[in-house]
Parts: C-alpha cells; structure tokens; sequence
C-alpha cells in the first residue's frame, strides 16, 4: 500500500489496474480523456495487461463494452457529459443484457450552452437506465468504489453494470493524497472474475432472446432488474464493510458526516459534499447542530439507511447540483418520495447550485442553513432557491451589452 | 503552470502536509491564461476549487495582469503575499495594482529573451514559493522536483532543479512570510446577495450563438509563438500548397502570389512543413517584437 498525490482520473485508472480489466474500450472526451491515456500508457510499458481499443463514439464504445462483457470478460470504460449522452440508447440496452461492467462518468454540465465544468445533469439523464450509481466525493473514494462496483456489479443477486462518478476537474484534475492498495491485496479483494453462465464460444451462438417480446415476458424483464438492482443496497454495505476490514476505509451506502446528534443535515452527492463537510465544521464551532448526510449510492437509492439517518431532524437542506427544467432538483424530487407520509418527517428545503462548476462558497453554506433552521422554527418551506447573486446576473448583464454592441457593429438587429 | 503547482503540491507533501493541487483552464488552447492552485494543510482538507483568499498568489507572466479574465489579483488581501515575475520592483507592482498587502518581484529563471526557456519558469515560481511558505525544505523541494519531471532526462531535470533552488535561494530573506489565512467563520459572515432570478424574454435569455464574423474578429494571431515568414525568391508560386493546407485559412493567393493573415494565423507550422520548395521558415515572434521596438 502507497499513499500519494493522485487526480480523480488516475485514481480511476488505478482502480480499473487494481481491478485486472481484460477490455477498455475508450472514447475522448474532457474531462476524462487522462484516465484512458493513463490506461493506454500502462500498457504500452507493460504494467498493465488489457485490450484497449479506441471507438470511433461511445455509442459504439459501450455497445462494445456490453458486447464484451457478455463473453464474460472484465470490462471498464469511461467517458463524460455528451459523450455519456450520445451512449444512452446502448446505456439502457446493455444493462439489460444484465452483464455487469464498470463505467466511470466524469461529470460535466451538459449542453447547450456549452461547459467544461461539472454538474449532475449528465449521469442523472442515466438514472433509469438500470446501471447501478455510486457517487465519490474524493479522489480515494474514486478508487477504491470502482473496485467495489466490480464487486457489486459482478455479484450474482445482482449482476448488472455499475457507473462510478465523479465530479470533473473538482476531482477528475484535482490531485488528493490517495492510497494505493497493494495490487496482491486488491486481487484478492475483486478476486478472479467467475462470469457464471456469462459465456461466448466461437461458432457455438446462443440466442439469449427471441426479437420482440410481448408485455409479459418484458415485464418480467424489467421487474428482475429492478429486483437486482434493489438486491444492490444490501450488497453493497456487505461488500462495504468487507473492503473496510481490509483496507482500513469502510463504505456505506449513506456517508454521515456528523449528523447524528444534528437538527438539521444537509443533503448532498458529489465533491461539493466536502464543502458542505468544511461548512458543518464552521457552523459547529458557531455551536450549531449540524451535519451532512451524503447518499453514495443513488442507484438503487438508499431510503431505509435515508429514513433512518434523517429521523428525528427538524429539516433538511438538499443541495441539487442538477436542475430537471419545470420542476427542481432531483435529489430533493428523490427525497421528498422517500420520506413521504414518514412520521415525523423533516422539513425539507430545496436549493439548486454548482451548475456547470459555479462555485457554492462557504457563507452559501451557512445561509442556506439559516434559511433551514427559519423553515423547520417557522414551519413555512420557502421556495426552491436557485443560487444565483447580485454580482453574478450583474456579470451576465454586462456580457448581455456586450453582444447587443457586437451585434450593432455587425449591423444586426439590437 | 500545471506542472509548476505539482512541484509545489508534492514538495508541500512531502514536508508532511495533507494536499490538494489542481489546474484549471477553459478551452485548451495555446496562449490562453491558465492557473493552478494548491492547498496545504496539517490535517485533511474538505475545501474544494478555486481558492476564494488565496494566501500567497504567483503571477508568472506578468503580461496577464491586465487581462481581466486571467484574474490574477482575484480574492487577494491585506494578508495575500503576491510574488511576481517580472523585471520591474515590487514598488512598481504595489502601486500599479493598488494593493495594500505585500509584493514582490523576482527575475524566474530562463533567458527572457528566448522562448524556449519559457518552460522553465515554473520551477523557479515552485522554488520561489516554497521558500516563501517556509516549511517546505530544498529535499522536499527536489525530490518532488524529480517525481515530478521524471521521465524528461536528466539534462531537463538537473536545470529545473538548479533554477528551483536558485529561485529557492533568492527567497531567502522572505522565507515564512507567507501567512496561513483564517477560515470564513460562521458566524457575523457577510451573507451572499442572492437574489430572485427574474424571468427574462428568450429573445434576451436565448443562448444565441452568432457565429457571423468572429473567426474574422477573433485576432487568433496573438496566439502564435513562431510566425512563418515565406521568402518570395523561392516561392515557386505554384498558389495552392500553402494555401489550401492552412487549417486556419490564413493564406491566400493573389495573383498566384500567396499572402499569410498573420492576424488570424496561429503560427501552426503546417505551411512550412508543406512547402515543396522550403520556401517558408519560422521566426520567433519575440525576436520580430525586439526588432519592431
């Protein structure tokens, strides 16, 4: 075991090492392309035996991921945003061949307009896909879920594709201390993979399928996988618990970050959850009851561990770093599903921030839990608050004069 | 700069901090302004991004200050060290930028005049910095120096390591004066102004992208670092190599007689290595800037 400074990407690469995946197919696209050229580096100097093979999209890379996975080979890939987006039909489709392989999203805002930058949009649009979601929040994290989910994804209650994500450039750029398992120790832990009856032979097909189903045998189908991907939660907390015993860092499907004995949490997924973990520090040393909780998983979502963490509070404040367009934040949507018709349920107040990078500052932080603590004493739930300042429309308005100037210069319409 | 912040980010690690470095850029694209920062803390570190006070800022080119998008005093305060590269005193920079905390200047190393000793600037802005913090020793400094560099020869490595300690060096008189900024406390924090979004008309609220003219706006020029100067006595006018082989079409032909855009030509070279009569040869742009001052 060796601890030093790796970027989200590499700790994702070391994952898929650690992991001995036989077959990356791979696709650019920023912020991600440094875990392929990272995989494509160690091969070439021999460090680390796999097929990489480059697609000419990622539609074509995850239909080729799924396709080798269904011989039962160990699979990883990796891509971002538009590029996850372009995946999508063959997303859906190879998750239901239920051959389970790992794809690691590095979240970006999604266009238009364009960013580099993350946000949740991207692999929130794979949801109900029936690929499992496990979120980081580090760059350890990172490694270490993508050795879990060969696990979780490869175990036979549930036997589907798992996608790791992590945030762009917060942490796919973002150089943390990370402990590397040693390779013999991470062997061991993703053991040899025992595709069961996951097999091609050369000129011995099997058709797994016949073309088109009716609603019966399809809904079978689609109930089964939903049952494995419930099956998941347990899974996971076991392996979870059996990754800690070994590596000394414990995983639950919740992260609770001083919330026990908190009136109030905030509820987050991702990087920005740890500047939500610094924020809880400050508030705590202002003597406030505060703490996180972050769900890991989001696929399948935790709600007996999220019932249980958040009973008893007085509110919640969910940080949404996704917008789904005319109704709100999808964790907060997932959420308030979750605890509805709960005794006792949290007050639960909405915010939506750190779209496509936008910065969530610390006194963000301590606002938004004002604003919470005002809503659970006053029982009145504000509105969902889109962060936004003063200076920054103003920003945007100088840029918005800007264009009508540029525009008058070229003669348009102003 | 990259490479620069991960000097100083494993250098900081290996002294014993807990660390976090990362770049940060838009569109990559030669010229462009880029930053890279790093946090260095005894214990582990939950902050994430940009840093809003910065403790100690580095300006390694000096020509970004006035760009405003570069951003180079954004955040900086009383207590913010900067440390600029740059020919001209620390007083000159005090009063320009108007700052009340303390600055200084340093020459980094690598002839100015010669761009390709442009690559070696960020080792001297990483050696500089270390000192200033003043917890970081020369070992720590090389080591991280040669993790870092591996893999570029020892020729590269042993001059980084010389201009970093040198630069190490110079910094003497200023080791530590880097002081560790406090934490936004929660309580009596300015609350942030946030405001209702008002609904604005898609005819304003519509990302338009009028694509009309701004390749020709755009000076791309300015991105160049070697400009291709055709010498017409061997140009053999056959009016198409160059011309149609410009990736920018920067190059046309009038009168069989081709003619570079040089505010649009980005100084890729293509032309030059396409020419069948080596008629196009590469300048420094620095050199034709001497020439023309």
């Amino acid at each position: 075991m060796s601890r030093r400074l790796l970027t989200g990407n590499a700790a994702a690469a070391w994952g898929a090492r650690l992991a001995r995946a036989d077959y990356v197919p791979a696709f650019p696209i920023t912020p991600q392309t440094e875990i392929i050229e990272t995989l494509a580096d160690w091969i070439d100097h021999g460090e680390f035996d796999a097929r990489l093979v480059t697609l000419e999209s990622e539609h074509s890379m995850l239909t080729a991921a799924g396709a080798a996975a269904a011989t039962g080979v160990r699979v990883f890939t990796a891509t971002s945003s538009q590029g996850l987006l372009y995946a999508m039909e063959m997303l859906y489709t190879v998750a239901g061949w239920r051959a389970p392989f790992v794809l690691v999203n590095v979240s970006r805002g999604l266009s238009a307009p364009i960013t580099l930058e993350p946000d949740h949009n991207d692999v929130l649009a794979a949801r109900d896909s029936g690929f499992l979601q496990l979120h980081c929040a580090t760059c350890q994290e990172v490694l270490d879920n993508v050795l879990l989910a060969y696990r979780l994804g490869e175990h036979q209650q549930v036997r589907l594709p798992v996608i790791v994500n992590m945030d762009g450039f917060y942490l796919s750029f973002t150089r943390e201390p990370v402990e590397v398992p040693d390779a013999a120790m991470a062997g061991e832990f993703v053991s040899v993979y025992d595709p069961q009856n996951i097999v091609f032979r050369a000129s011995m097909p099997e058709s797994q399928a016949v073309a088109v189903l009716g609603g019966v045998p399809y809904s079978y189908f689609r109930y089964e996988t939903h049952l494995a991907a419930q099956n998941a939660l347990a899974v996971y907390e076991a392996l979870g618990e059996q990754f800690g015993e070994r590596f000394g860092r414990r995983y639950t499907a919740l992260d609770c970050y001083r919330s026990e004995d908190a009136e109030l949490v905030f509820v987050m997924m991702g990087s920005f959850a740890t500047k939500a973990q610094a924020a809880v520090d400050r508030l705590r040393e202002a003597g406030q009851a505060v703490g996180l909780v972050r769900p890991r998983l989001l696929r399948p979502f935790p709600e007996a561990s999220l019932h249980a963490a958040l009973a008893g509070k007085r509110a919640v404040a969910v940080v949404d770093q996704n917008l789904s367009f005319g109704k709100g934040g999808v964790l907060h949507t997932e959420l308030a599903s979750a605890l509805y018709g709960q005794a006792g349920a949290p007050v639960l107040v909405s915010f939506v921030g750190g779209l496509g990078g936008r910065d969530i500052v610390a006194e963000e932080f301590y606002r938004m839990f004002e604003v919470t603590r005002e809503a659970a004493a006053s029982g009145v739930v504000p509105a969902p608050r889109l962060l936004y300042t003063e200076d920054e429309l103003r920003e945007v308005r100088k840029l918005q004069v800007l264009a009508r100037a540029e525009r008058a210069a070229l003669g348009g319409s102003t | 700069m990259k490479t620069a912040a991960r000097i100083l980010g494993s250098a900081c690690f290996h002294a014993g901090f807990e660390v976090q470095d990362a770049p940060r850029y838009g569109a990559e694209r030669r010229g462009a302004p880029v930053f890279a920062y790093v946090r260095a803390a005894a214990g582990p570190i939950a902050e994430r991004g940009v840093i809003a006070r910065p403790d100690l800022v580095v300006v390694a080119d000096q020509t970004l200050v006035p760009i405003a998008g570069a951003g180079v005093s954004a955040g900086v305060d009383a207590h913010t060290v900067l440390l600029i590269n740059s020919e001209e005193t620390a007083v000159t920079w005090r009063t320009r930028l108007n700052l009340s905390g303390p600055v200084l200047s340093f020459r980094a190393g690598g002839a100015a005049e010669d761009r390709s000793e442009l690559p070696f600037v960020g080792a001297s802005c990483a050696g500089a910095a270390a000192r200033l913090l003043g917890v970081v020793s020369v070992a720590d400094l090389e080591q991280a120096l040669r993790q870092e560099l591996a893999g570029l020869g020892t020729e590269v490595i042993e001059r980084n390591l010389d201009l970093a300690g040198r630069a190490f060096a110079q910094m003497a008189e200023h080791a530590g004066c880097v002081a560790q900024g406090e934490e936004v406390p929660a309580r009596g924090y300015r609350a942030p102004a946030w405001i209702e979004l008002p609904f604005d008309d898609a005819r304003v609220a519509a990302p338009v992208i009028r694509g009309a003219a701004t390749s020709e706006l755009v000076k791309t020029g300015l991105w160049r670092t070697l400009r291709p100067v055709i010498d017409y006595e061997r140009c053999n006018r056959c009016w198409w190599v160059c011309s149609s082989l410009c990736p920018d079409g920067a190059i046309r032909v009038l009168d069989g007689r081709p003619e570079i855009d040089y505010e649009h030509c980005k100084g890729c070279l293509v032309c030059m290595a396409q020419c069948p009569t080596h008629a196009i040869s590469a300048v420094p742009e620095h050199a034709l800037e001497a020439s023309t001052s």
